[in-house]
C-alpha cells in the first residue's frame, strides 16, 4: 500500500491505495467520479483521458501512486457553473452519439486546444484529426467531433 | 495486474539501490509499455521503482553539435523543444509521432531504449546517429547497445541516465505506421554527417533495429535517393505477421530509405 495525496478537480483527496491500483480505478472506484470511462483498458481508446498537471494522460496507463502530489482534472471538473466551451461545442455540433468516448474526447480536445494556443499554432481540421489519434469513437465517424473541437478552439 | 510494491526514486542512485534490494524489480519510467504489459499479466515484477519524477534524469541541452536528453524526458518534451527542433528537427519529428498525444505526455526516451521494442522509433534515431547511452555505470555506444529484440547491453540494476546525440548535418525519419498500434511497421532513420552516412532500420528485422550498411556505403559517395534505387534488402530474417510479410517489409526498407534521403534536412 502507498499513502497518496492529490488534488482532483480542485479538492484535496487521498488515502491508502494498493500499489497496483491504476489512476482510473482510484478516480472511478475510490472517488466515485465515474465520468472518466474505461473503454479498452489497453491504452488505445482514450475514454479514460484525464489531465495530470495540465497534460492529457490515459488514466488506465498510470498508477494511482504515481499521481501522488499531482493536480488531476476529470470531466467532472471542467465546467465552471456553465458548461465548458468544449462541452458546449460537443452539444451544439452533436459531437457524440452513444457518449461513451465523449469524456475522453472532451479532455483530449481541451488539451490540444491549450497546447496549440500556448505554442501559437493553428489547430486546423487536419491537426485535430491527427491529435485525435489516441481517442477512438465507434459511432460518429469523427466529423462532428472535429467540428466541435474546431468551434471550441475559436471560443477558448 | 498482479500485486507489486511501488517505490518512487528521485535519483538514479536511489533507483539503482532500490532495484538491487528488490527480489524481481523493474524500473517504471513513463509506463506506457510496462503497465499494459503488466495488465496483460505478461510481466509481474515484485517491485516497481518509479523514476518518472527524478528531476536529474529530465531535460534537454543543445550545445555545439550535440544534443543531450535526460532519460526521463517525455516524447512530448522532445517534440516540443524549440532549440532542439532548430538544431535537430528529425528527432523532434520522430518523437512527435510516437503513439498518441496522451502517450507522448508520459512515455520517455529512456523507457523506450531500455525496452528496445523491435518496432520502436527511438532505437532507429539512436543507432542512426551513433548516439551514446549513458547509465549510472558507464557510457555505451549505440553500436554496442542493441542486442536483438527486447535485448540490450544493460546489466541488471543499470539505469539509463541520458542519451547524447551527435547532431547530424542532415537527417530524416520515415515511419510507415501500423495503423492500430502506431508502432513502426518499418521505420528508417537516415543521418548524414561530414564524414559518414548512417541508415538505421526499425520494425523490420526479427533481430530488432539494425544498420543497412550497403545503403550507407552508396549514400556516402552519393547522397541522393537514386543512389539506393538499385539496392535491396533480403527478406530473410524480416518480421512476417498479418500486417505485412517479410518481403513486404524488406521492400519498405528500400522505399522508406529513399524517401528519408529525399526529405533529409
Amino acid at each position: 500500500m502507498s499513502e497518496i495525496k492529490m488534488t482532483v478537480n480542485g479538492k484535496p483527496v487521498g488515502g491508502d491505495v494498493a500499489d497496483n491500483m491504476l489512476l482510473v480505478e482510484f478516480i472511478r472506484e475510490t472517488l466515485r467520479l465515474t465520468g472518466t470511462h474505461v473503454g479498452c483498458d489497453t491504452s488505445q481508446c482514450g475514454a479514460c483521458v484525464v489531465h495530470v498537471d495540465g497534460k492529457a494522460v490515459k488514466s488506465c496507463t498510470m498508477l494511482a501512486a504515481a499521481a501522488d502530489g499531482a493536480e488531476v482534472t476529470t470531466i467532472e471538473g471542467v465546467a465552471n457553473g456553465d458548461l465548458h466551451p468544449m462541452q458546449k461545442a460537443f452539444n451544439d455540433n452533436h459531437g457524440l452519439q452513444c457518449g461513451f468516448c465523449t469524456p475522453g474526447m472532451i479532455m483530449s480536445g481541451i488539451d490540444m486546444v491549450n497546447r496549440y494556443k500556448a505554442e501559437g499554432k493553428t489547430l486546423d481540421e487536419a491537426a485535430i484529426r491527427h491529435e485525435l489519434e489516441g481517442n477512438i469513437c465507434r459511432c460518429t465517424g469523427y466529423h462532428n467531433i472535429v467540428k466541435s473541437i474546431s468551434q471550441a478552439a475559436g471560443e477558448m | 495486474m498482479h500485486s507489486t510494491n511501488y517505490h518512487a526514486a528521485t535519483t538514479a542512485a536511489e533507483a539503482a539501490s532500490l532495484l538491487s534490494s528488490a527480489e524481481d524489480g523493474a524500473l517504471l519510467a513513463g509506463g506506457q509499455t510496462l503497465l499494459p504489459t503488466m495488465k496483460a499479466r505478461l510481466a509481474a515484477p515484485s517491485d516497481l521503482i518509479d523514476i518518472s519524477r527524478a528531476e536529474e534524469l529530465r531535460g534537454i541541452s543543445v550545445t555545439d553539435g550535440t544534443a543531450i536528453i535526460g532519460a526521463m524526458t517525455t516524447h512530448a518534451e522532445v517534440a516540443g523543444h524549440a532549440e532542439l527542433r532548430s538544431a535537430f528537427p528529425a528527432l523532434c519529428d520522430l518523437a512527435g509521432r510516437i503513439g498518441d498525444p496522451a502517450v507522448r505526455h508520459r512515455g520517455t526516451i529512456g523507457g523506450s531504449l531500455a525496452n528496445n521494442d523491435p518496432a520502436a522509433c527511438y532505437p532507429a534515431a539512436v543507432l542512426g546517429t551513433g548516439a551514446t547511452i549513458s547509465t549510472n555505470k558507464r557510457d555505451i555506444a549505440a553500436d554496442d547497445y542493441f542486442e536483438g529484440m527486447f535485448a540490450t547491453a544493460l546489466d541488471a540494476g543499470e539505469v539509463i541516465t541520458s542519451i547524447t546525440f551527435p547532431i547530424p548535418d542532415a537527417a530524416n525519419y520515415q515511419k510507415f505506421a501500423q495503423p492500430a498500434s502506431r508502432f513502426a511497421l518499418v521505420g528508417v532513420f537516415v543521418a548524414k554527417s561530414a564524414d559518414r552516412v548512417r541508415v538505421a532500420v526499425t520494425g523490420a528485422s526479427e533481430e530488432g533495429v539494425f544498420r543497412w550498411t550497403n545503403a550507407e556505403t552508396s549514400l556516402s559517395s552519393d547522397f541522393t535517393a537514386d543512389a539506393i534505387g538499385g539496392l535491396s534488402v533480403s527478406s530473410q530474417g524480416m518480421i512476417s505477421d498479418l500486417h505485412g510479410d517479410g518481403s513486404y517489409r524488406a521492400n519498405l526498407v528500400q522505399v522508406l530509405t529513399a524517401r528519408a534521403v529525399a526529405a533529409a534536412s
